[in-house]
């Protein structure tokens, strides 16, 4: 498995995080993070359960409210916008959740034209279903187009969540656990279709997961958060090559697996 | 940050340690706010026209056999107990007038009520509790939708048109059940019994239960759109949600029929 090429650190930042800080009740979860995202790079967040990974990136779309910190998601920090210019924001920002979350009362067809009849009113009927066609067609779905979501494999279910995300055409992309409870071979058709969105929609994205080979397949750039801290950041190789037994530990734990 | 909207408007974890009664004021706070944005949001465009006739007709539609059977039983069964007291006075054929002033004023707006928070308010509790807990409302609301919008105003719009005309159908079900059970015993004519039943109810009566059956209907549809949008703890948190929308409606549905029948008593001369 080859690495993808590093980040270009000259581009465009489209998110930058700074002093960023989360509790829950007593547990604090993030601690004055750090970080940026570049245009048109993978960067993978990687670490253990629990450690605040999904926290992050549901502040970045306005899910969660930070307790302090900057939150700049292409130029608008989230932590102080108006409810009116979040949801515009959060037209360029796609979602692709662990679970799907489809909605399991439509079909394939109704999900992806949920957002589509939402926020693009003036699109005749036939556009939208060409576009939501093309959509599926692009996932290597379109068969499945008037089934039900509980008809679906759960890497269907993904495609049709990643498919449905892409539909609004955002800037940027957020992965949160995109091959959580896959197999193997799954898991590599996901990575796979994680890199064609990118190439093909030109997307800067976020990958959440503890999956080293989707971090390795898919990572222009990782970020390992330790302890609510992005502690080491660089290429795959950079992050792991380290004494750190906390990450010697997580790469061990996977190679295992 | 504004878009709280989304969220609960008190963050409950930042609070240290609330005592009960202070939980029951922020848990009446959040109520006050999730009413508040009804009202606020519900009325506007963009409308969900679409989504508010199917929610129609799950509620109204679906619920038409259990209202049915439960409306004619019940004026049956009124008709057959309160007979041997009138007999006693020699005033059976007051029947028709007692059961139609029974059924308007209080029988049908409650009996609906009741099964309807039994029947939808789970259904609407479960429904959204699901939804919460598997990330569809979140997933709805990145994709720049409102989903409070799509689900919650629908759901209570809904109910509170259904909820009447349902009240109305188990008045007038329930009067063909008396019919037959004083056509058998009495032999009163149709023409008759219809003539002695509206002569007996007052605009009053049909404007009281209206009103008492569009607060329930809102009531229903609030209370199951509360507890399933605001449930959490996995499938637990959805089964309480289901729970809870039924015992809390029907509670208020009692509460609200003691208040209005003081109410409108007002209002009436004898």
């Amino acid at each position: 498995m080859e690495q993808k090429p590093p980040t270009n650190k000259n581009a465009e930042r489209v998110v930058e995080i700074r002093g960023l800080n989360k509790s829950f009740g007593s547990n604090e979860v993030l601690k004055h993070v750090d970080l940026d995202l570049y245009k048109g790079e993978n960067l993978v967040v990687l670490g253990k359960s629990g450690t605040g990974k999904s926290v992050l990136i549901k502040i970045l779309v306005g899910l969660l409210k930070p307790d302090s910190g900057r939150v700049l998601v292409l130029g608008n920090n989230v932590v102080d916008i108006s409810y009116k210019e979040l949801l515009a924001l959060r037209l360029k920002v796609g979602f692709s959740f662990q679970n799907s979350a489809l909605y399991d009362s439509m079909t394939v067809r109704e999900n992806l034209e949920f957002p589509l009849v939402r926020n693009q009113r003036k699109l005749t009927r036939a556009e939208k279903k060409r576009a939501v066609e093309e959509m599926l067609d692009a996932v290597g779905l379109l068969k499945a187009i008037n089934q039900m979501p509980s008809e679906l494999s759960g890497g269907q279910r993904k495609r049709i969540g990643i498919a449905r995300t892409l539909i609004l055409q955002p800037e940027i992309m957020l992965y949160d656990e995109p091959t959580a409870g896959l197999d193997p071979i799954t898991c590599l058709d996901i990575n796979g279709l994680i890199n064609e969105v990118q190439e093909r929609f030109h997307t800067s994205s976020i990958v959440i997961t503890h999956d080293l080979a989707c971090a390795k397949e898919v990572g222009n750039r990782v970020a390992m958060l330790l302890d609510g801290k992005f502690e080491r950041q660089g290429t795959f190789s950079e992050v792991f090559d380290t004494d750190d037994e906390r990450v010697k530990t997580f790469y061990e734990y996977n190679f295992i697996q | 940050m504004n878009n709280k909207s989304e969220q609960s408007p008190v963050d409950h974890k930042t609070v240290k340690a609330p005592g009960k009664l202070a939980r029951m004021f922020l848990s009446l706070y959040d109520v006050g706010q999730f009413v508040t944005r009804f009202f606020k949001e519900g009325f506007l465009p963009p409308y969900e026209g679409r989504e508010l006739i199917n929610q129609c007709y799950n509620i109204g539609y679906r619920s038409l056999l259990l209202i049915s059977t439960t409306g004619l039983i019940t004026g049956m069964v009124f008709t057959k107990q309160s007979r041997p007291s009138l007999a006693e006075f020699g005033a059976t054929s007051w029947l028709p007038s007692l059961v139609a002033i029974a059924l308007l004023r209080t029988l049908a707006p409650l009996l609906t009520g009741l099964i309807a928070a039994g029947k939808v308010g789970s259904s609407i509790g479960a429904e959204l509790g699901s939804m919460r807990v598997t990330e569809q409302i979140d997933a709805m609301e990145v994709s720049a939708t409102n989903p409070f919008k799509f689900l919650v105003s629908t759901r209570v719009l809904a109910a509170t048109i259904t909820i009447p005309i349902l009240t109305f159908y188990t008045a007038l079900v329930g009067m063909l059940g008396a019919f037959l059970n004083v056509t058998v015993n009495e032999g009163t004519t149709m023409e008759a019994f219809v003539q002695d039943s509206l002569e007996s109810i007052t605009f009053l009566d049909i404007i009281a239960s209206t009103v008492k059956a569009v607060i329930f209907g809102f009531t229903i549809g609030m209370v199951g759109c509360y507890q399933g949008y605001n449930s959490s703890k996995g499938t637990e948190g959805v089964g309480k949600a289901a729970n809870s929308s039924v015992v809390i409606a029907m509670f208020l549905i009692f509460l609200e029929e003691v208040i209005s029948v003081q109410f409108f008593a007002l209002f009436r001369t004898t």
